[in-house]
């Protein structure tokens, strides 16, 4: 899966959960003020990227530093990168 | 203190559908909403094939903030709700200015999100996939909950609970918080939604009804000598009430007065009603109401199809008013509701009183002996209901009566 199709992957299933706008999904993007996600939705959100992933994330400290949806996608390839290196 | 409390708007999600209106409707025609339930067999020992559901809604017009908390029933009480505060001409501003609460029960808050729950819980062993939001949809007071948050409401959330009789409760609860001045409007009533366990309940204590599983038009059918159970149902009924003054100093429609109220426990026995409790029901609800049972018009039956409560009902009626008291039960339209049973039809009721209309109860072919005693509807009858009497019971023994003034 290349970094372009991660990131395809990552924004339709938030999409799809969160029901948000495909318009919307910009790197850019502010989880609580832009797309208007909380706290409860976060834990979700990580549900939602361990099926999607099957990897387990809930305990990584890195979660607590995600702000934007750039953020999401860049820890998500990195862990990705991560696991495969770690074989 | 002597604050009248009126009904100003309603909300309904029936077997029928969605609206108030579809709930007369279909009443009016005399149909019925029960229908054959296969998936039921897939519980071993279960013999009832009978259901009566709410026909398929879109939850997605409640915004996603709001439905993440909310369970089937949260949905079903969320429709009504937004249709009884819409009509209520009711603003923005009166649902958080603190005077107005919401009082809306279930008999427990989702089956549907407690067996998804439990099924992480016993068959994964996990929590990893549950939701944040599973948690919200399956508090006792979730319904209540649901709305408040929808509407915006600031006063006081409070979710009574008494099985069957919970939305007659909830509402009788409402008037009494705007009667003794801690209110002054209240959103209030009752929301269920249909699980196998639901009927599974009633087929245990071998109340649910069997008989016609293959005519399930013919299934719920109080009253008649036929009879032999509940079919369960799912809706829910939701009411505006507000204190008199209040509502015709804004100009609002006012559908009926909550002329009296009364619940009283029955610790006679756990699931077999006893007439005489419930006679002192009734006439606790008319003292409070200053009503004699001569100016009572009409009952509107709990009468569920079986074969002890129905029989225990009909002699209480006899007894307080005697035999030319109108009364009809409109499960034999929706089966049981459950926790809506007791809103939905009081909203029936007021409808009916409104248009000068009484429904029969559907399926009524030959009355019981035990039954006897009462003028029982079995055709649509028309004429002027003045003052009518909502029945709710549960089992557990509780006991709850309503009664409604038409208001000119």
């Amino acid at each position: 899966m290349t970094d372009e199709q991660v990131i395809e992957t990552i924004d339709n299933a938030l999409c799809e959960e969160f029901e948000l706008e495909p318009s919307d999904m910009t790197p850019e993007a502010t989880l609580f003020d832009k797309l208007g996600l909380d706290s409860l939705d976060v834990v979700d959100m990580v549900i939602v990227l361990e099926s999607t992933f099957s990897f387990k994330i809930r305990e990584d400290p890195a979660l607590r530093e995600i702000r934007t949806l750039g953020d999401i996608h860049k820890f998500v390839i990195d862990k990705k990168r991560q696991i495969e290196t770690e074989g | 203190m002597d604050r009248r409390v009126v009904i100003t708007a309603m909300g309904a999600v029936s077997p029928y559908g969605e609206g108030v209106e579809t709930l007369v409707a279909g009443l009016a025609s005399g149909r019925s909403t029960v229908e054959r339930a296969e998936e039921l067999g897939e519980l071993s020992g279960l013999r009832s094939r009978l259901k009566s559901v709410v026909p398929e809604v879109d939850a997605r017009v409640i915004a996603r903030k709001h439905r993440r908390a909310m369970s089937k029933l949260g949905v079903f009480a969320a429709l009504a709700a937004r249709e009884a505060w819409d009509s209520s001409g009711l603003t923005q501003e009166a649902a958080g200015d603190g005077r107005t609460g919401v009082c809306i029960g279930s008999i427990m808050a989702s089956p549907d999100a407690l067996e998804a729950l439990f099924n992480e819980y016993l068959v994964n062993h996990s929590l990893e996939k549950i939701k944040a939001t599973r948690f919200f949809q399956i508090m006792g007071h979730s319904p209540a909950a649901n709305v408040a948050q929808l509407l915006g409401i600031t006063g006081r959330t409070i979710a009574p609970t008494a099985a069957c009789a919970t939305g007659c409760q909830a509402v009788g609860l409402a008037t009494e918080f705007i009667r003794y001045g801690m209110q002054d409007r209240m959103v209030a009533g009752g929301a269920d939604e249909h699980h196998v366990m639901t009927t599974a309940t009633f087929d245990i204590i071998n109340a649910a009804a069997v008989a016609h599983n293959d005519r399930p038009e013919l299934a719920s059918r109080p009253f008649d000598t036929a009879r032999d159970g509940v079919v369960c149902g799912e809706g829910a009924g939701i009411l505006v009430v507000e204190e008199l003054e209040a509502a015709r100093a804004r100009g609002a429609t006012i559908l009926a007065e909550v002329a009296g109220f009364a619940t009283l426990g029955d610790p006679s026995n756990l699931a077999n009603p006893d007439s005489d409790a419930i006679a002192r029901c009734i006439s606790e609800a008319l003292e409070q109401a200053k009503v004699a049972p001569a100016e009572v018009d009409y009952v509107n039956a709990h009468a569920t199809g079986t074969l002890q409560g129905d029989a225990a009902e009909a002699q209480a009626i006899a007894k307080v008013f005697g035999a030319d008291i109108m009364v009809s039960s409109l499960k034999g339209h929706i089966g049981h509701t459950m926790a809506a049973a007791g809103a939905l039809e009081l909203i029936a009721t007021v409808e009916m009183m409104r248009r000068g209309v009484v429904y029969p109860t559907r399926n009524l072919d030959e009355v019981d002996p035990a039954c006897a005693g009462v003028d029982h509807v079995r055709e649509v009858r028309t004429g002027q209901v003045k003052i009518a009497v909502k029945n709710s019971f549960a089992m557990g023994g509780v006991n709850s009566s309503m009664v409604l003034r038409r208001y000119e």
